[in-house]
């Protein structure tokens, strides 16, 4: 046989494809807005759509052509934009609202499944047009189909700006209320982070960070379901043995991610920037990274051992990842969002998987507190205490953390809210509520620690 | 320059197929460069083919979509991917 690869080699390429969900989560072009803004909020806006529709045009198609080259789905097209708040210097609230709309009737035209970059980076305080961003994110959220909104509150530079923090429990009430019709799936739009990357396709945290070249493509791998395929012929192997067989698969999802990058570079004529090696779960069974763990040997996630053998999931996808791309960045990271992952619903629903025991989790994993579902009365103390813990892990840790969490509107413990989708369902899960007034109230900012003194 | 393709059937095995697929691409001026089939378990056949393209009368999308409706009529599942993705995944 002279084929220059073996049919075993080609049938695992088809079975990870066909099988075990193996697709690229993600491709996201980065746009630079910075050209775009205009002390009137029209011309902005109109130089917005012009910017957008122009290098976008493609994306769509490009996708879809690479998609059938290489019979391998691309689940996600979407765009990422420098942080609108930067684009103006004075700004009200309806000025804001207004660029909403520009930006979803341009993601719209140019067909795209999400766009990043309604975001804010307040870390030290906030600019007047920033302070208004965020005022009007439970109505930008409420009224577009496909805007993602992030506001980055703290860094192992700056410290937490609590302000901030006490800001975003508000804006994440608010945002559950005005979208109570649908479970609060505003909030699933809406991430509050510590040490936001600049260069993450993922949503709904992806924007263009200033950094960022004019135009770059990022490209999100997924593939949980071939790890977990991996593991299946693992048993009774010792778990450096199980380490080394995650590198291994992680190196082949990671190399087609790469292929898809690189490509879409060359059609599009857009630089390609990075690839996130990010284990990024589905809904669909199998494609579940609670599922992975549990292969590994945690007979319920959420129970003890579970952060452990995440850490050592994180690390190995990691080390198989690093080795397969020329240039890795964006989050990086086991996922674990519960309403997204089969696994950790069925976890979260039989009453293994705690807030607390996810907060834990997180300390060793990519991002953070993610889609989930908390009661719909919880106070915005509350929420914006569990953001303060939240970012004091990625503060301390020098790591990036998040928060996507909904108030389920009208709803209580043990009751569920379902998005569809990718978004997925997740049961409400108890929280301790009402302890936390007075130390958010103080306000203030809590000051950079000494790991961020590393000069 | 040969622009180079992996088809992959999957499926039941049954008298035919390899004519069958073969058939397709010889109406589409495809050359068939080489071919490998087994049988995995029980009775799933699997065949692979590698062939150029380059020559082909129809554009790549039209081409798979040829062999997918084939592969429907026989019953099979035909995968039709540039060979790249399998240099990416297993050759460094």
């Amino acid at each position: 046989m002279t084929l220059e690869f073996s049919s075993e080699e080609i049938l695992e390429t088809v079975e990870m494809i066909e099988v075990f969900n193996l697709d690229v989560r993600t491709v996201t072009m980065g746009i630079n807005l910075q050209d775009c803004a205009h002390a009137e909020p029209k011309k902005a806006g109109e130089k917005i759509r012009e910017k957008i529709t122009r290098l976008a045009a493609r994306l769509r198609q490009d996708a879809k052509d690479i998609e059938l080259k290489y019979g391998i789905p691309i689940v996600n097209v979407r765009i990422a934009v420098t942080p609108i708040a930067n684009l103006l210097n004075e700004a009200s609230v309806d000025d804001l609202l207004y660029l909403a709309q520009v930006l979803d009737s341009a993601a719209a035209e140019v067909d795209i499944d999400f766009l990043g970059g309604y975001s804010a980076l307040v870390q030290k305080g906030f600019t007047s047009a920033e302070r208004a961003l965020i005022d009007s994110i439970p109505h930008a959220l409420s009224h577009t189909e496909r805007i993602c909104s992030s506001v980055n509150v703290a860094s192992t530079k700056a410290g937490i700006n609590m302000d901030a923090v006490y800001l975003m429990g508000k804006i994440v009430k608010e945002t559950a209320t005005l979208t109570a019709d649908r479970d609060g799936i505003g909030c699933a739009k809406l991430v509050v982070f510590a040490n936001a990357v600049e260069d993450n396709p993922f949503m709904a945290g992806a924007f263009h960070g200033p950094g960022e070249p004019e135009a770059v493509i990022n490209v999100g791998v997924s593939g949980p379901g071939v790890i977990r395929n991996v593991l299946e012929r693992m048993e009774g192997a010792n778990l450096g043995e199980v380490a080394e067989a995650i590198k291994k698969a992680a190196f082949k999802i990671t190399r087609v991610g790469e292929m898809v990058g690189r490509e879409l570079s060359k059609r599009s004529g857009v630089t390609f920037g990075i690839l996130d090696i990010s284990l990024a779960p589905t809904p669909a069974v199998g494609d579940s990274v609670a599922d992975i763990l549990e292969k590994i040997g945690i007979g319920k996630v959420g129970g003890p051992g579970s952060t452990a053998a995440l850490a050592m999931l994180n690390d190995a996808v990691k080390k198989g990842g690093a080795f397969a791309s020329s240039y890795v960045g964006g989050l990086s990271g086991a996922f674990i969002p519960v309403s997204e992952d089969a696994g950790m619903v069925r976890a979260a629903a039989e009453g293994w998987l705690s807030l607390e025991k996810l907060e834990a989790m997180t300390a060793v994993c990519s991002l953070g507190l993610d889609m989930i579902a908390v009661p719909g009365d919880t106070t915005p103390e509350t929420i914006s205490a569990i953001i303060a813990d939240e970012m004091a892990i990625g503060v301390i840790n020098n790591k990036t953390t998040g928060v996507r969490i909904i108030p389920a509107p009208n709803k209580g413990p043990g009751e569920w809210v379902n998005f569809g989708g990718l978004l997925g369902k997740a049961p409400v899960l108890p929280l301790k509520d009402g302890a936390a007034e007075r130390f958010i109230r103080r306000g203030g900012r809590i000051p950079a620690p000494l790991q961020g003194l590393n000069n | 320059m040969a622009e180079k393709v992996v088809i992959t059937v999957l499926g039941k095995d049954r008298v035919g197929i390899v004519a069958e697929i073969s058939g397709v691409l010889y109406q589409n001026n495809v050359n068939i460069l080489d071919i490998n089939q087994k049988i995995l378990g029980e009775e799933i056949f699997a065949m692979i083919m590698l062939v150029d393209i380059s020559l082909c009368k129809v554009s790549f999308a039209e081409l798979k979509e040829k062999l997918e409706e084939k592969g429907q009529e026989l019953g099979l599942k035909v995968m039709t991917q540039h060979e790249d993705i399998f240099k990416f995944m297993h050759r460094i």
